[in-house]
């Protein structure tokens, strides 16, 4: 009588290719990035830096409501949307805008979002940082935890059905996999074989709760096992690492028709959100240390400069390039109209029903009759 | 004697096409044998038929499959369509509703069946947050146009988490339908408008109307018959007082409606059919004649669908009722197993005579203990 150990003697080995530096270790095999990819990855990792820093600004002068950061998590964000196509469906939690820039949003999108303006593709229906574009296969952020796992699941399903060259890629923080959405979506998208790549961004804290209290098992990627799901242990912070690793993945995925797990070992520099102050519950020093000494922004350009594609010259006009860009985006968008009150009524079903038709009529009437009762920047 | 009543079926994304009913169901004087179909068959050829005409319809569910359904509703589509079209999922409610989800965000069309809507509790974040929202959350760039259907409602000795009734739950959500069927012809036309339609729709069934048989016409067998959602039928015409119902209870009200013939009281039967919309203008063009209301649901009755009607009617029609809103609902309690006990905590032939009697002013004993 045996009974197997609860945990391993080792823990689960992690991948990586770029060491603190930012130079290759001497034995490590990665898929190569070309040098017109590597720079938009890191310009791509500049700007989400960027633009988290100046959001976050705005939201604490009163700008805007609400905002989170990926700080500490631009590879992850970044090289992951690097290794996928276009064709492959993006299901995100909160903590990846990363992936939808790299694919072409742009920084006044964002901030049309963050403001709920009239431009807002959301009509102004949701909170900052619930991004969503159908043409960029990126689906609407919804704050609930973890239920983007067994829609991912069943997004890849359809896609093998249909036969697409394409796999759903889903993402979800080291909290979401306590959700029971977890365990249901894996074990679901074993038994379905279904082409979809869970991207655990292990970032060490759900809100001010630590791994340690998260659960008891050798972080996420021993789970995979559990349901038959094929899984790797990768450095978050190497964008090389969760490059090759992602890429694998998806040959896997479609080719095999089967689920991969990835846990990507990271840090959340920022708080949790903008509602959050976690020096509260965790050492500066600790922050500090990962915010200096583990930057995977800092990493990738030792990386690319090492290989001559880079310099400091080029930097200082990137960072200022970008940072004009987000200003103007946030000006335009914090200038722009409100939706229109129409909006208020309208998607709740594919065609209004009558009774929605009704109030906004009504309400249209009311605002006629007591037009000074109704703020002035909310258009008819 | 009957009236043909021209009537525009929407058909979920089609255009909508006219068509001649009869007003009542005498089809004697239609064609000579008239079909009995059972609820159950009724549901099965729904979903055949749709799962045949449109490739994106798929089923879901606990016992799907190979066993034919848990109560056979699914028999035989397995064999016809294969395992990529009737999945049998592993015990997570939870689990196949937000793979449902995110199969009909894709774009495909899932009809998840729930073994019965008591489990459906441990899925209703994906029903509520997951599907009834996205259209909007998302301004209608996620559309879900997914059916959750299954059993809702009291059986026969399933005691307390078998037996609950979440027509009221369902129906107070926007973004979401809700329908229940009575008759094959409901069964038949309302799911095939679900499975149709663009947006999600919760379909309550209920299990001891599964096997029960109704005549259908040949207009009912056809592929293409489809009802409106929204819409109310009216299975019998009365004018002394209203008698709202949906589901099993329909058929409860036509029998108090006999007996109450018998005693001079001529009683109008509204099927509601569909519960979210309501169809209000129904129920109060139907109390604007008669001028008495009764509701008659077996759920509960705090914030019940009777308490919706009779908002809607005060709020409507308050001018035209002669007697206040008599409501016929299940019991306050968890429902009992004991026959006997659970025989009194479900409204009855005898609760529903007794209550339109009493909103017509007849003296009536008070309830009976059994």
């Amino acid at each position: 009588m045996r009974f197997i150990s609860e945990s391993s003697e080792e823990r689960i080995p992690c991948y990586r290719v770029l060491d603190d530096d930012g130079q290759p270790f001497p034995d490590s095999s990665f898929v190569k990035v070309s040098e017109g990819v590597a720079i938009k990855m890191y310009n791509d990792m500049v700007t989400l830096q960027t633009m988290d820093t100046i959001f976050y600004e705005a939201q604490r002068q009163g700008r805007i409501s609400f905002y989170l950061t990926t700080s500490g998590e631009e590879a992850i964000n970044i090289a992951s949307a690097a290794a996928i196509k276009n064709d492959d469906f993006v299901v995100p939690q909160y903590r990846e805008p990363g992936v939808l820039l790299w694919r072409g949003f742009s920084m006044q999108e964002f901030a049309n979002q963050c403001f709920g303006n009239k431009a807002d593709y959301g009509k102004g229906r949701q909170m900052p940082i619930h991004y969503g574009s159908n043409k960029h296969n990126y689906f609407t952020v919804s704050s609930t935890i973890a239920t983007q796992l067994p829609h991912a699941v069943g997004a890849a399903y359809a896609l093998k059905m249909d036969q697409k060259d394409a796999c759903a890629v889903t993402y979800f923080g080291d909290g979401g996999t306590s959700e029971g959405d977890f365990h249901a979506a894996l074990n679901f998208s074993a038994v379905t074989e279904a082409p979809v790549i869970f991207i655990c961004r292990n970032n060490g804290w759900a809100i001010s709760t630590p791994i340690s209290d998260q659960f008891r098992s050798d972080g996420a990627v021993v789970k995979g096992r559990a349901y038959g799901v094929r899984s790797i242990r990768v450095d978050g912070n190497d964008a090389l690492a969760i490059y090759s690793a992602v890429h694998a993945a998806r040959e896997m995925a479609i080719g095999e028709g089967r689920p991969i797990l990835i846990e990507a070992l990271t840090y959340r520099v920022g708080h949790h959100t903008t509602s959050d102050d976690s020096t509260k519950y965790r050492p500066v020093d600790e922050i500090e240390w990962w915010r200096t000494t583990q930057d995977p922004v800092t990493r990738f350009r030792k990386w690319i400069e090492s290989n001559g594609w880079w310099n400091g010259d080029i930097e200082s006009e990137l960072r200022s390039s970008v940072r004009k860009q987000i200003l103007h985006a946030l000006q335009e968008a914090e200038k722009a109209e409100k939706p229109p009150i129409s909006d208020l009524f309208t998607d709740v079903y594919d065609v209004s029903p009558s009774n929605l038709r009704e109030q906004e009529h009504s309400l249209r009437e009311t605002i006629k009759k007591h037009p000074q009762d109704y703020p002035s920047n909310v258009p008819i | 004697m009957w009236g043909i009543i021209r009537q525009k079926v929407a058909a979920g994304g089609g255009s909508p096409v006219a068509r001649i009913r009869p007003v009542v169901s005498n089809l004697r004087n239609y064609s000579s044998a008239v079909k009995q179909m059972m609820v159950r068959e009724a549901l099965n050829s729904a979903l055949d038929e749709e799962m045949s005409a449109d490739p994106k319809v798929f089923l879901m569910g606990e016992e799907v499959g190979e066993y034919q359904g848990a109560y056979k509703i699914s028999k035989g589509l397995l064999e016809k369509y294969g395992p990529e079209r009737v999945l049998d999922t592993p015990i997570t409610e939870a689990g196949f509703t937000g793979i449902g989800v995110g199969a009909a965000y894709y774009g495909l069309k899932p009809v998840v069946e729930f073994m019965t809507f008591n489990f459906s509790m441990q899925a209703i974040d994906h029903i509520i947050n997951s599907a009834a929202k996205s259209n909007y959350m998302s301004s209608g760039q996620i559309s879900v146009p997914i059916v959750f259907r299954g059993p809702n409602g009291a059986a026969a000795g399933v005691g307390a988490q078998h037996s609950h009734c979440y027509a009221a739950w369902y129906a107070s959500v926007p973004g979401l339908k809700v329908l229940s069927p009575y008759s094959s012809e409901d069964a038949r036309g309302l799911l095939k408008a679900a499975i149709r339609d663009p947006d999600p729709v919760v379909f309550l069934e209920n299990e001891l109307l599964y096997g029960e048989s109704f005549p259908v016409s040949a207009e009912v067998l056809d592929s293409s018959f489809c009802l409106p959602i929204g819409k109310a039928k009216i299975e019998r015409e009365g004018k002394d007082v209203t008698i709202t119902a949906f589901s099993k209870i329909v058929g409860l009200s036509l029998k108090a409606a006999e007996i109450l013939a018998k005693e001079g009281i001529s009683a109008e039967v509204i099927n509601l059919r569909s519960i979210r919309p309501l169809d209000r203008s129904t129920i109060n063009a139907s109390v604007r004649k008669t001028n008495r209301l009764v509701t008659v649901e077996e759920g509960f009755p705090q914030h019940g669908v009777g308490a919706e009607i009779c908002a809607s009617v005060i709020e409507e029609s308050f001018g035209y009722l002669d007697a206040p809103v008599e409501r016929i609902a299940g019991a306050d309690v968890p429902m009992p197993y004991a026959a006997n006990l659970e025989r009194m905590a479900v409204p009855q032939v005898e609760d529903i005579v007794r209550a339109a009697k009493r909103a017509c002013y007849r003296s009536v004993p008070m309830a009976a203990a059994a």
